[in-house]
């Protein structure tokens, strides 16, 4: 059949990139968990020696390439000057360097058996997704909600028309046969301090919206908060409202190692990456985004990445899959989710323009977030047990299943011991909070 | 979300017996995405008493100036901790007081201002040339060092907004 096929068109069939999807439910169901860094260098020599460590690693991996900062705010004129200048950069600049750059980088390191991923944070990714189309890279990360409100000003109106538009272009690269994948980055939303049931159904709606607009090999985010047991429920719960929502059988869940203020000893951050793939092996989940022990200083280097990653699958090998039990449709995280995805799936048949009137009306409301399209009336805390509860609601349609916390204040001093509750918990005994 | 900057310079020139809640505006800094500071910064100075207009992470510098010619605060504080802090601010702060309105409005700017270790005290006094009251960089002290600065401004009842200007 290839050979009816315009030469082009034959050179693309050639180095038809496998679906990072696939790849990742095969490791699933052979018992593997896939482990992936974030990492991301400035120059194509330090990205290619990051992907080809991460390839090396003694671990089933999958490569990233992370963008520097001035690409996610689309400053390429600071691209340019940094470059010029010899600064170094955050991240890889895609936009900037050319297509014969970036297929040098990739060149022999990216096969069907080990894809790459692109993660940025652009609630503006135009030029960022003509790129990657270009590349033929098919794997990345994003979402119209999680990749505006926690990062800046860019009004939700425009990042749910700029993704809408971006998921729309990237879905078309099934007409040259490739499957691009997007994962919703909707289980992270500031890190920490959003109780997970909204987690669950930010990252469902964000799947969904992938999947309105055209995308057909999906994966879901949470990230690990701040108690094993309620995490575990979030998971099963995320998996089952896929089940339930999601109309396409190519998806997986991916977890992220805690993405909040980290613990600074080695020891510490060991045992809170270990309990991340811990969740993830005894939850089902198939994939797992590693942190390293130099999160709390710095960028880590490529040493460190390698080492987390082995780290974690190491963990995972010798995890049982049967240790936890799905508690079903009864659990707590489960009906919230399942509220707040109703209530916004009700608003509108469009899912974007249901999330636009969601936030607007306080259906979706993530704690602590500055945003001004975020209504900012909900609060959070986590309770004795180390569990994420909320203090107030504010218009979240979860009356009927939340009872009131009370008039609780939520003060500087408690925000910062919650922020820090889990550095402390997995550092020992750190004496005092620090400043911010 | 409104903020009665304006209303309260209207009517600040009957003493009140109980304190007005003025206004503080809390920052980010253009290229730096962190908001828990900013949240903590936002309670803390709620907690002194003031009302505290959160421009959030990521604000441009023409954001952060027409927000602070809008509103006329008691104060600015600038909270920046991605490495940046150094640069950004002394680019910021001389745009905000070539604003005549904000020539003597109290402005701090504070977090891991720059990348390195060392040299922080040449970075503290460019700062401080540049336009900003005090510099708060990170350290044991940096929150109670800042708390006292704040309690240092003279209340906003006591002292109203244009007679705290002319008092600075």
């Amino acid at each position: 059949m290839s050979s009816s096929l315009h030469p082009v068109r034959q050179a693309v069939v050639a180095h038809r990139p496998i679906d990072f999807g696939e790849f990742v439910r095969r490791a699933g169901r052979s018992g593997t968990l896939v482990v992936q860094p974030r990492m991301g260098f400035g120059t194509p020599g330090q990205m290619r020696a990051g992907l080809a460590a991460t390839k090396r690693a003694d671990a089933s991996t999958v490569g990233t390439i992370t963008l520097d900062s001035y690409t996610r705010l689309g400053d390429l004129r600071a691209v340019d000057r940094a470059l010029r200048a010899g600064n170094q950069l955050n991240g890889y600049p895609i936009v900037t360097y050319d297509a014969a750059t970036t297929d040098r980088v990739l060149a022999g390191i990216r096969d069907d058996g080990f894809p790459v991923q692109v993660r940025h944070g652009s609630a503006a990714p135009r030029d960022i997704f003509s790129a990657l189309i270009a590349l033929r890279i098919n794997a990345t990360e994003g979402g119209p909600v999680s990749y505006c409100l926690p990062y800046g000003r860019t009004p939700l109106a425009d990042s749910v028309r700029n993704w809408a538009e971006c998921a729309k272009r990237f879905a078309a690269l099934r007409d040259i046969g490739v499957q691009p994948h997007l994962e919703t980055f909707g289980g992270c939303m500031l890190g920490q301090l959003c109780p997970p049931s909204q987690l669950v159904a930010i990252s469902v709606l964000e799947a969904l919206f992938f999947y309105h607009h055209g995308l057909r090999s999906l994966s879901v985010s949470y990230a690990q908060q701040t108690n094993p047991a309620q995490d575990a429920e979030a998971v099963f719960a995320l998996r089952r409202l896929c089940s339930e929502l999601l109309p396409v059988p190519n998806w997986h869940v991916v977890i992220y190692a805690y993405m909040g203020v980290y613990p600074t000893t080695d020891e510490g951050a060991y045992r809170l990456l270990g309990q991340a793939a811990e969740l993830a092996v005894t939850t089902g989940s198939e994939r797992l985004i590693v942190k390293t022990v130099a999160e709390s200083r710095r960028i880590p280097t490529m040493e460190e990445n390698v080492a987390a990653l082995e780290r974690a699958a190491a963990v995972a090998r010798r995890t049982l899959r049967s240790a936890t039990a799905d508690p079903g449709a009864d659990s707590q995280t489960y009906q919230e989710a399942a509220a707040l995805i109703d209530a916004v799936l009700n608003l509108d048949g469009d899912i974007g323009p249901a999330m636009l009137r969601a936030f607007r009306r306080g259906y979706l409301d993530i704690p602590y977030c500055v945003h001004p399209d975020n209504a900012g009336r909900t609060r959070s805390y986590l309770d004795d047990d180390g569990w994420l509860r909320w203090a107030e609601i504010g218009a979240l349609p979860l009356g009927h299943l939340v009872r009131s916390a009370g008039p609780r204040r939520v003060t500087s001093h408690g925000l910062l011991a919650d922020l820090s509750y889990v550095r402390r918990t997995f550092d020992g005994d750190l004496p005092e909070l620090r400043g911010v | 979300m409104t903020a009665p900057g304006h209303g309260l310079a209207r009517r600040a020139a009957r003493p009140q017996p109980a304190r007005r809640r003025a206004t503080v505006v809390v920052s980010g800094l253009a290229s730096d995405a962190h908001t828990w500071n900013l949240v903590f910064l936002q309670l803390l100075i709620e907690e002194l008493g003031y009302h505290v207009v959160n421009l959030g992470p990521c604000v441009p510098d023409e954001v952060l100036v027409g927000e602070c010619r809008r509103l006329t605060p008691a104060m600015v504080v600038i909270s920046s901790v991605n490495g940046h802090g150094h640069q950004d601010g002394l680019r910021v702060v001389e745009k905000l007081r070539a604003c005549e309105q904000l020539a003597a409005t109290p402005m701090v700017i504070g977090g891991k201002l720059g990348i390195a270790d060392r040299g922080n005290a040449r970075q503290v006094a460019a700062l401080m040339a540049a336009g900003f009251d005090a510099v708060f960089d990170d350290g044991g002290a940096g929150v109670a060092d800042f708390r006292n600065f704040v309690r240092s401004v003279p209340p906003p009842a006591a002292a109203p907004l244009e007679t705290a200007e002319a008092a600075v």
